[in-house]
């Protein structure tokens, strides 16, 4: 058998680099980076806090858009601010309810501030890389829809998801599924239009557009008023990037959100495990059974003495 | 069936009756007894009334959760999705029926055939609690009769629940594989077991590799909520070791103590050489156990000092990292020690059933108790508890049927 020396090994390799290279040229190959960070030209919507009086009217929009049951506190009533769930925490999304307002009074400020909480549309979504039926899709326009036909029910994409918006329809015993917001995809967003809360909005608290247009907006207001607003524009960089982007005059941490949540997206965190199960795969059948072969070569040294 | 045995009560081991006739299989599912002295024996055990109570309040309440819904059981908690069905049903019982795969690798793989009367009662326990662990996960699934659905309907092959289904599924299959050696030989047919046999190495490096991957997917799941779950109990690129090692000597541990209760209860079943051998067994297991505890011991503290989580140990959630880290390794591991050191059989079988609670409380700790440790602890509801017993009681009665009737706990007498 020919030595393999170092050289020659070097070699082999380098050539066989060369034809991967000319063969699998592409854009992306050449990117060399293997964050996706999201569709260039997808829409987005920025948030201004500031804005928002929590009048509800995004809430009744985003009821009737989606076809969702009558709500028990019509939308007109404002009590539903001081309801608290569990842990006495403010309301959430719910399976009735794909976006809520929250209220929070913070200290110094004159007013309360209102948050509006729905799907943020993550770059990389959490929901999508967690789904062992693959029902999530990003879609190009920036929405993240699912197919509720395939969903199994396993509640993975609620455990994965770090803003909590996953709701699912615990009361049904027939079809139970996941339910949230779709940006309005299949009627509004597919076809070019905002959303139903953003458009429905009497205050105009939502700016809808390219994801890489408001980024540049949010950034010009904020350096033209620094002294009104805090200079972080959520959403931009949060676990990746999110469609959804809110601007503020508290600190985000002050009013609910996680600061901590950290630039890359969620399926980073898995991905040190992916990479262990191909290696798995492939080593352990010949390291296990070399094993086996080694445990048992007194007997196998045996046998061959008694054949001869 | 003890104290039937010590009247001079013969169970059946072959095929063949004391007079020379064959069983049937009827008569071999009677264990041997008459249908009347069958029943009578069944209605003496206080173990069986306690079953009755627990069917009989559980069995309309886990009916009630596929008529009415998962909200009926359940607090239909949108922050917490995962409940007792999976914390408990699918966390906890995987682990602890890592034995199959162990007694696999022992006996077949590495050749100690000295474990051998042992080897089948460490599958079994891996082949039930494999399947009962899809039980509770059918009881969990919003949509169970879409089960298949990530196999053959829509696969989502990047997600590492995808991982896990298809893993404990192909398991599942080779586990009952591996146990066909020992139906073969109950029903009478030979061929089977040769056949099973003659792959009997490919099975098991399959059993190593579905549960190397399945088991440390199980922890992988959580590295996706990398915020809910508490920094100590967490850890992005350790957390499938942790608990692919810890599965070891779950798996170890929990057959120690399955092996203690059959010689407990069922020592009718047992034949002398599973109970002349098991204290040395019980020995060899605990000091696997050990092995795996230390490695799983240094690789925690590696994880706290990887993320510099050292200061969490200073707060609350810390005392109770400590009382999990003493209680179900810290205490097992040098039981285990002495255990061997001593050849003390009795006190590796208290270290057992310590290091079975330390890996349960881990368990729940990861999936239920430390989860969304910033926002609040959920309770699970009550007729969630009472299926999880109910389902978990089933479990038992399917193993100890098994146990009273298959060549598990006693060998098979063959034909001549």
């Amino acid at each position: 058998m020919k030595k393999l020396n170092r050289r020659s090994f070097l070699k082999g390799g380098l050539a066989g680099g060369a034809t991967i290279v000319a063969v699998g040229t592409s854009k992306q190959a050449l990117a060399g980076t293997h964050n996706f960070g999201g569709y260039p030209d997808s829409m987005g919507v920025l948030v201004d806090l500031t804005k928002c009086v929590g009048c509800r009217t995004c809430e009744a929009a985003c009821n009737k858009e989606q076809g969702l049951p009558t709500p028990d506190k019509p939308f007109d009533d404002l009590s539903v601010f001081e309801e608290k769930r569990e842990g006495g925490l403010p309301r959430r999304t719910s399976e009735k309810a794909y976006t809520v307002v929250q209220k929070y009074d913070v200290e110094g400020r004159e007013h309360p501030l209102f948050r509006k909480v729905q799907c943020n549309h993550c770059n990389e979504p959490a929901c999508l890389t967690s789904c062992f039926v693959n029902a999530y899709k990003k879609t190009p326009e920036g929405a993240v829809i699912y197919d509720k036909t395939v969903c199994v029910g396993c509640r993975t994409c609620m455990i994965a998801c770090p803003f909590y918006i996953p709701a699912y329809s615990y009361s049904s015993a027939i079809n139970p599924v996941v339910k949230k917001c779709i940006m309005c995809y299949d009627t509004r967003l597919k076809f070019g239009r905002p959303p139903a809360c953003v458009e429905s909005c009497p205050q105009e608290v939502m700016t809808f557009g390219k994801r890489t247009d408001l980024l540049k907006l949010a950034h010009q207001r904020i350096s033209e008023k620094p002294d009104k607003y805090v200079d972080q524009v959520y959403g931009e960089t949060e676990v990746g990037g999110t469609a959804w982007m809110y601007m503020s005059d508290v600190p985000f941490d002050k009013i609910g959100y996680d600061n901590h949540l950290g630039t890359q997206p969620i399926i980073s965190y898995v991905k040190e495990f992916l990479a262990m199960v191909p290696m798995v795969l492939t080593i352990w059948p010949a390291l296990f059974t070399g094993f086996h072969l080694l445990s048992n070569r007194k007997d196998a040294l045996k046998n061959d003495d008694n054949k001869s | 069936m003890n104290s039937l045995k010590s009247q001079g009560f013969a169970p059946v081991v072959s095929d063949l009756k004391k007079d020379g006739s064959e069983w049937t299989v009827k008569e071999k599912i009677m264990l041997g007894l008459s249908p009347k002295e069958y029943w009578a024996v069944q209605r003496r055990n206080p173990f069986n009334w306690v079953l009755w109570v627990i069917y009989a309040v559980g069995l309309p309440i886990l009916v009630g959760r596929f008529i009415f819904g998962l909200g009926w059981v359940t607090h239909s908690s949108y922050d917490y999705p995962w409940g007792l069905f999976l914390g408990w049903g699918l966390f906890v019982m995987v682990p602890l029926s890592a034995s199959g795969f162990m007694m696999g690798t022992t006996v077949e793989l590495f050749g100690r055939k000295d474990f051998k009367p042992i080897e089948r009662l460490g599958l079994l326990n891996g082949l039930l609690g494999y399947l009962f662990a899809v039980m509770f996960l059918q009881v969990d699934l919003g949509q169970p009769w879409r089960l298949i659905y990530p196999m053959f309907v829509s696969l989502g092959p990047a997600a590492v629940l995808f991982l896990v289904a298809w893993h404990v599924a192909t398991y599942l299959s080779c586990q009952v594989a591996e146990l066909v050696p020992a139906f073969s030989e109950w029903m009478g047919f030979p061929k089977a077991k040769k056949f099973i046999k003659s792959m009997v190495l490919g099975l098991t490096v399959a059993g190593i590799i579905l549960s190397t991957l399945h088991q440390g997917a199980l922890g992988a799941l959580f590295t996706y909520a990398p915020g809910k779950v508490h920094p100590l109990w967490y850890s992005s690129p350790f957390q499938w070791f942790h608990f692919f090692v810890s599965a070891v000597f779950a798996g170890l541990s929990m057959l120690i103590v399955v092996s203690t209760l059959t010689k407990w209860f069922m020592r009718w079943r047992c034949d002398e050489n599973y109970l002349n051998n098991l204290s040395k067994l019980t020995l060899g297991l605990a000091k696997g156990a050990s092995l795996a505890l230390i490695t799983y011991l240094v690789t925690k503290i590696i994880g706290i000092a990887h993320d510099n989580n050292w200061a969490y140990l200073l707060t609350g959630w810390g005392a109770w990292y400590m009382f999990e880290i003493v209680v179900g390794v810290l205490l097992p591991l040098t039981f285990y020690t002495m255990a061997v050191r001593n050849s003390n059989a009795s006190l590796a079988r208290f270290a057992a059933f310590l290091a079975v609670f330390g890996i349960a409380l881990n368990r729940l700790n990861t999936a239920l108790i430390t989860f969304n440790w910033q926002l609040y602890q959920e309770i699970p509801h009550w007729r969630e508890v009472v299926i999880v017993i109910t389902v978990y009681s089933t479990y038992i009665v399917v193993y100890r049927a098994v146990l009273a009737r298959m060549p598990i706990l006693y060998t098979w007498k063959e034909k001549k």
